[in-house]
């Protein structure tokens, strides 16, 4: 037994944490909201050309072939970052299905093309407020031709490709469809996150094929259940970086002779939201670690890991604007990119009463019989 | 990271589950009954001597204070299959291993490890702790009971109180005043006192569970042998310091309370179904399972630490602070599942009857070794480096204050 990270993995946290402070501040994303774009392109490329974005694709695809506790990593630092990147659209979701669903050719064909950051990918899974679980999917696909809208589809604005989950056959599945052609319409929507775009994809009989066959119910569920250890890790990253900017504002900020941080009640509120992080944190770790060593374990642990990770960034969204006072509804601090991100977070990838429902459907307790 | 056993560590808990599985079963207390506190310490005595016997008691003192001379891990791996079986595992056991050992062994001369670490280990000794008084509880350093030398002796007068099993115990850890002139937290001095010293009087405290295994504990010239002084004098606070370290890394590790509510909620009629086929109460009892697993992998992480030789400092204190309030939580969501049958339950119904208990009691878990509010303060200083209270007698003589 070892419950912390290895030495290479502080050491990527480490890297990345340094690159994105450096590049991704708050100034440059300010900018980047001023400018009207959708992403920060150069950033990404750099990531691209430090192996970044291939951390989980095999080896044999162009990618590292590392674990998902090394993805974790990442999404952490991303978190924290508030990074303007398509990462969890085109590499926790669509790549990672690729490789779950995906034919040889498939594989050989986009993954290398997704490691390398050429091609920016999404999974395009929601149709409104119906969502995506059963009859919500009412987008239409033959096999070869794809009809209908699904909105909103993350970064929908930037992705080359897309991987929709359509009606086929009577039964949710997967189609592969490259964006950019004559079937394809695109409408971005207000996005509440303003750096993360969201987008309505219409199709009108658009080219596209099958990714896996049947059912894809049990393969999208088992990729939520993997993207959700990732979200938790993005969310715990970005709640720690709430808790230090909230703690260095109250440091350094004076009021009735004293420093605000000197309070009680901003020293408590702090405190608990240093056990919140810790708290999802260490569900994330457990949920990476059992996402690729103790697959049996996945579903609860991703689960419980998505509900603490919730639960600390709301915390940490919030409480860092309360204790900003008056400043931390201006544009000019940094508190509302963290406020934004975390409702987008939060309802992005199912509620909280379907993650809830998935951790209770794994209570061995609750097999046995009724008493 | 890698939450599997080594092969090393495979070993160990095939060997202990298989010592286990000859020698618990016959301790495991019965289901539904409350034990009169003799009996229940009674068993754990034996428990304890089994344990002994066994090479299991004190996983991680070294062989020479008696104990098996083994790793933090393995000592999580023992108590995970320990924990399997239901056990007299009380007050009367943990303060003397989590506690007395520890203080004693840290700051103790070799004559008193020999005298005492090896008794406590066989359950032949058992302790309880004289800390808090009437007016130091959370503000442990203000304590005012007296200890006045008198040649080879000390002369002790005051009162404690919330001593856990002190009318039943063999010994106590107590700490006293010892210089009133200097600033609160330098003139204290720590002692082992035999509880059944003339002087000595315990009164039983009428507990709100209807239990009464706190105490009051009052001290009236009692005369100590200053070879049960444990330290220097004046070394009292830092002897404390080891105490609390100990309490805080053991305490949030209980079993796994809201699966048993899981099952109550699910053992309660509502219309066609059952209570948990509501939503409302899904979320609430899923939100309270995620944050028990995390409560036990961030544990996992401070032992990862200490079995480091890290030192996980005010972090600890998190274990705790979660623990607490989100089990008062949770046993109060029994009371929502099963609606108006949880206040006047069947008297067989063990689970709710439980539950009354362990509702009650989950306030003093708020409370008891370290307080709510006094673990953010330190969260709050000691992680995140915020300054500290404001406080009205630092650096002020106690008989000043």
């Amino acid at each position: 037994m070892n419950f912390d990270l290895s030495d290479e993995q502080k050491m990527l946290a480490e890297q990345a944490r340094g690159l994105l402070s450096e590049r991704s501040t708050p100034d440059r994303l300010r900018e980047l909201i001023d400018s009207g774009a959708e992403w920060d392109e150069p950033l990404w490329r750099e990531l691209a050309e430090l192996g970044f974005l291939g951390v989980i694709v095999p080896e044999a695809y162009g990618g590292l072939g590392l674990s998902e506790l090394d993805l974790g990593v990442l999404s952490e630092e991303l978190g924290r970052a508030n990074a303007a990147l398509p990462f969890f659209s085109s590499i926790v979701l669509a790549a990672d299905l690729i490789r779950l669903a995906g034919s040889e050719a498939q594989k050989e064909k986009w993954l290398p093309r997704l490691a390398s950051g050429e091609t920016v990918a999404t999974f395009a899974y929601c149709e409104g407020a119906a969502g995506w679980a059963g009859d919500a999917v009412q987008c239409a696909f033959d096999g070869a031709a794809l009809s209908g809208a699904k909105r909103p589809v993350a970064d929908g604005g930037i992705a080359g490709l897309a991987v929709v989950l359509a009606r086929r056959g009577g039964v949710p599945a997967l189609a592969l469809v490259e964006l950019d052609q004559p079937g394809v319409r695109r409408e971005k929507l207000p996005s509440f996150d303003q750096l993360r775009a969201h987008y309505a994809l219409r199709f009108d009989g658009a080219k596209a094929e099958p990714l896996g066959e049947g059912d894809a119910t049990p393969i999208v569920a088992h990729l939520f259940d993997r993207a959700a250890v990732q979200a938790a890790f993005e969310a715990v990253g970005g709640s720690d970086a709430c808790l230090h900017m909230a703690r260095d504002y109250a440091m350094e900020r004076q009021i009735f002779g004293r420093a605000l941080s000197s309070f009680q009640a901003i020293k408590h509120k702090l405190a608990d939201l240093a056990v919140a992080i810790e708290m999802g944190r260490s569900n994330a770790y457990y949920a990476g670690w059992a996402a690729g060593s103790a697959p049996e374990e996945l579903p609860a642990a991703a689960a419980a890991a998505r509900l603490t990770g919730l639960t600390a960034f709301e915390m940490g969204a919030r409480e860092n604007l309360q204790v900003h006072g008056g400043i931390g509804y201006t544009f000019e601090a940094d508190c509302h990119f963290y406020y934004r991100r975390e409702r987008t977070l939060a309802v992005s990838l199912e509620s909280r009463q379907y993650w809830a429902d998935r951790l209770l459907a794994h209570v061995p307790e609750l097999d046995e019989e009724a008493a | 990271m890698d939450f599997n056993d080594t092969p090393e560590e495979a070993a160990f808990r095939a060997e202990a589950s298989a010592w286990l599985a000859e020698h618990a079963p016959r301790h495991v207390l019965p289901e539904g009954v409350r034990l009169d506190d003799e009996e229940e310490m009674r068993r754990g005595r034996a428990w304890q001597r089994e344990l002994y016997d066994g090479g299991y008691a004190g996983i991680t003192l070294p062989k020479s204070l008696g104990g098996r001379g083994g790793t933090v891990i393995e000592a999580v791996v023992f108590a995970e299959e320990e924990g399997k079986y239901t056990l007299p595992k009380g007050a009367y056991v943990t303060i003397g291993l989590g506690m007395a050992l520890p203080v004693i062994a840290k700051h103790g001369t070799p004559e008193q490890i020999a005298q005492f670490a090896e008794a406590t280990l066989k359950g032949e000794l058992t302790w309880c702790q004289l800390f808090s008084e009437p007016s130091a509880g959370s503000d442990l350093a203000n304590l005012r009971t007296r200890a006045v030398r008198e040649g080879d002796e000390w002369v002790v007068n005051g009162q404690k109180v919330w001593s856990s099993w002190a009318h039943l115990t063999d010994w106590g850890i107590l700490v006293t005043r010892t210089d009133p002139t200097v600033p609160k937290h330098k003139g204290l001095t720590f002692f082992v006192v035999k509880m059944d010293t003339p002087g000595i009087e315990v009164r039983p405290i009428r507990q709100i569970s209807g239990a009464s295994d706190f105490n009051e504990t009052f001290l009236t010239d009692v005369r100590i042998p200053d070879a049960n002084r444990i330290g220097a004098e004046g070394e009292g606070w830092a002897c404390c310091m080891t105490v609390l370290m100990g309490e805080r890394l053991g305490s949030g590790s209980h079993r796994g309370a809201v699966e048993e509510i899981l099952r109550i909620a699910r053992d309660t009629p509502r219309g066609a179904g059952n209570a948990l086929d509501s939503d409302a109460l899904r979320l609430q009892l899923a939100q309270a399972l995620a944050e028990q697993q995390a409560e036990k992998h961030f544990q996992a992480r401070l032992r990862t630490m200490v079995s480091r030789g890290e030192n996980p400092g005010a972090l600890a204190g998190m274990v705790k602070l979660a623990y607490a309030s989100r089990n008062q939580k949770t046993l109060g969501l029994a009371f929502e599942a099963r609606g108006m049958d949880a206040i006047a339950p069947s008297p067989d119904d063990a689970a709710m009857l439980d539950t009354h208990y362990e509702y009650i009691w989950a306030s003093v878990m708020r409370i008891a070794g370290g307080a709510d509010e006094v673990l953010r303060n330190q969260i709050a200083e000691r992680v995140l480096g915020m300054p500290g209270e404001m406080r009205a007698d630092k650096g002020v003589p106690f008989n000043k204050l």
